[in-house]
């Protein structure tokens, strides 16, 4: 085992030992990446000089008495599509292969402000319009746990750095399950946040009132550690929420008696894989080992989020998607007759299929005579599965499910069929529309592939959340395994 | 759903695209068939249920108009195709 396998908080008790300094982390990091990602791909950009350096520098602090923070040193690798001031972002899409932001998103200079090292900018489907990172306008990334399939979408590329050792954490944005069906695809924890917890300010717009960054980690309390560095109330965000959050830490505790988790029978139906049942109801009969009462519950609208979903959020993107046009920054075409034929080909050679289907999707369903029918009514749809969570939630504490229908599925198979691809964020996509947190941590393996559980939480209940994923990552023994690709190198 | 190839051009021409007859095809089967799968939605009465567009309870968030920080002009340039003085620069408009 090396440096780049450990987690943040392991690390930073050898930190805090003077065992090791933060410039040791940061090489074995980068001669990780030297190894593995030709293969992987997890990166689109790495930046090792400039994240040595920073080591170095804090290195020097610490020698000269400064005690190091939680994530002190550690490095962490951030989705190519939050801005990072100085390092091109190009939300994995052609329009924007040359953009380099003024500016830092705030979850950047929050991640700054704990000293963190910025390794690299990650893999992703272009503008997060995917679930297998093949929709990037770059190349595909790999599964570290089987290279034939891929590390699940849009975040695929933090999930696979931190599964390789490429990592120790990173973040990834959620949209629909962006953060966690990757995150369970890889066998790696992944927490989409409440809407409205961290800032997003300098995450480029795809569903604005659906996007949320979040954390992509090796275990429970890094979870927690990078969630503390990151959430809170940011003026630059109107939609962040105004309230003081607690330190997560103290919800990493290994008691869950008489915690009332809840099963929502519509999230075990046929489009549920054997194996990935198998997985879940094993972890549900743990949580009851454990004390947690089970409740079996119900979600009626179930159904009807992946349609609702999918009028609302290409109705957002297409708005948010008008500003590529070519004139302030990113790909211009330099051979149009005047400015809308300008914007017409910049677009048209600058986004992908993916992206462009969507743009006119969303165009549709908000263009006369159709908002109504589509885009309005799913809107009303989207109150009724808020309503049917608020029901749930009146008889438990936190939700448990599936993260994805089937474990990693093989590149290629399911990325000429929209529909199909869209389908494997069946379980995750309700809690966006719905704005509340939910966590992917690994349950198991089936054929070498990690599969994921999901718990969902109310409103600002990340706390709960923890608390109950990490009595289940304590009595599960899924954190010290690693990809037989990171074995090889060992 | 029945999608017409004219339906397509509609909107590829509002969200500024512009397609081969290759790609009007498969857009126009690919997005008739989300539409279809969209279509579940009107199993639902909604006749009484409010649209949320956002799940915050939060309305008009107020601040002080205040003059703050902004960005210097160089930097809100530098990654402008193109640019004369401090100006983004376009092919003729009319």
């Amino acid at each position: 085992m090396e440096l780049c396998d450990y987690t943040a908080h392991e690390l930073h008790d050898m930190l805090v030992r003077r065992e090791i300094s933060c410039e040791d982390i940061c090489r074995s990091i980068f001669k990780r990446i030297k190894l593995l990602d030709k293969k992987i791909k997890a990166y689109i950009t790495v930046i090792e000089e400039e994240a040595l350096m920073r080591a170095r520098d804090i290195d020097q602090e610490i020698s000269q008495g400064a005690e190091p923070g939680p994530l002190t040193g550690i490095p962490v690798a951030i989705k190519d599509n939050i801005c990072t001031e100085g390092l091109r972002t190009t939300c994995a899409s052609k329009i924007l292969h040359n953009f380099v932001p003024p500016y830092n998103a705030t979850v950047i200079n929050k991640l700054h402000s704990q000293k963190v090292i910025i390794t690299g900018k990650t893999n992703m489907d272009e503008f997060a319009m995917g679930s297998s990172t093949e929709n990037s306008g770059f190349f595909p990334t790999s599964n570290p746990w089987a290279l034939d399939r891929v590390p699940g979408g849009s975040s695929g590329g933090s999930a696979a750095a931190v599964a390789a050792g490429e990592a120790i954490c990173a973040l990834g944005s959620d949209t629909g399950g962006s953060i966690r069906q990757p995150a369970a695809f890889c066998g790696v924890v992944g927490m989409k946040p409440t809407y409205g917890a961290v800032s997003r300010f300098g995450l480029v717009a795809f569903a604005s009132s659906l996007d949320q960054i979040g954390p992509m980690t090796r275990d429970v309390t890094d979870a927690a550690l990078m969630l503390n560095a990151i959430c809170g109330h940011d003026r630059w965000d109107s939609t962040s929420i105004p309230t003081d959050y607690p330190d997560f830490t103290t919800f990493l505790v290994d008691d869950i008696k008489g915690l009332r988790v809840g099963v929502p029978k519509e999230y075990f139906t046929e489009g549920l894989s054997p194996e990935v049942r198998e997985i879940i109801e094993k972890a549900i009969a743990t949580l009851e080992t454990l004390g947690a009462n089970i409740v079996e519950t119900t979600l009626p609208h179930t159904d009807y989020a992946l349609p609702a979903y999918y009028l609302i959020a290409p109705g957002e993107a297409s708005s948010n998607l008008a500003r590529y046009d070519g004139v302030r920054y990113g790909y211009r075409a330099d051979d149009a007759d005047d400015v809308v034929d300008m914007f017409i080909k910049s677009r048209s050679r600058g986004f992908g299929d993916e992206v462009k289907r969507r743009i006119m999707l969303g165009s549709y369903a908000l263009s006369a005579g159709y908002y109504d029918a589509y885009y309005l009514k799913a809107l009303k749809v989207r109150t009724l599965i808020k309503r049917d969570f608020e029901a749930a939630f009146e008889n438990c504490d936190v939700l448990i499910s599936p993260t994805t229908p089937t474990p990693a599925f093989r590149k290629g198979e399911k990325i000429d069929d929209p529909l199909t691809m869209y389908m494997s964020d069946i379980y995750t996509l309700a809690v966006n529309l719905a704005g509340l947190p939910a966590i992917s941590v690994p349950g198991g393996f089936r054929n070498g592939l990690p599969v994921g559980v999901q718990f969902i939480g109310k409103p600002l209940g990340e706390g709960t959340l923890l608390r109950v994923a990490y009595s289940f990552e304590q009595s599960s023994n899924y954190r010290g395994k690693r990809p037989p690709i990171v074995e090889e190198v060992l | 759903m029945l999608l017409t190839i004219a339906d397509v051009e509609h909107v590829a021409l509002l969200s500024r695209l512009e397609l081969t007859p290759e790609e009007k095809e498969m857009y126009r089967r690919q997005l008739a068939k989300i539409l279809d799968y969209a279509a579940k939605l009107q199993e639902l009465d909604t006749e009484n249920i409010p649209p949320t567009a956002h799940v915050v309870p939060l309305q008009n968030v107020f601040r002080e108009d205040e003059v703050g920080e902004h960005l210097p002009p160089e930097k809100v340039l530098a990654n402008a195709p193109d640019r004369e003085d401090n100006f983004f620069k376009v092919p003729r408009i009319l």
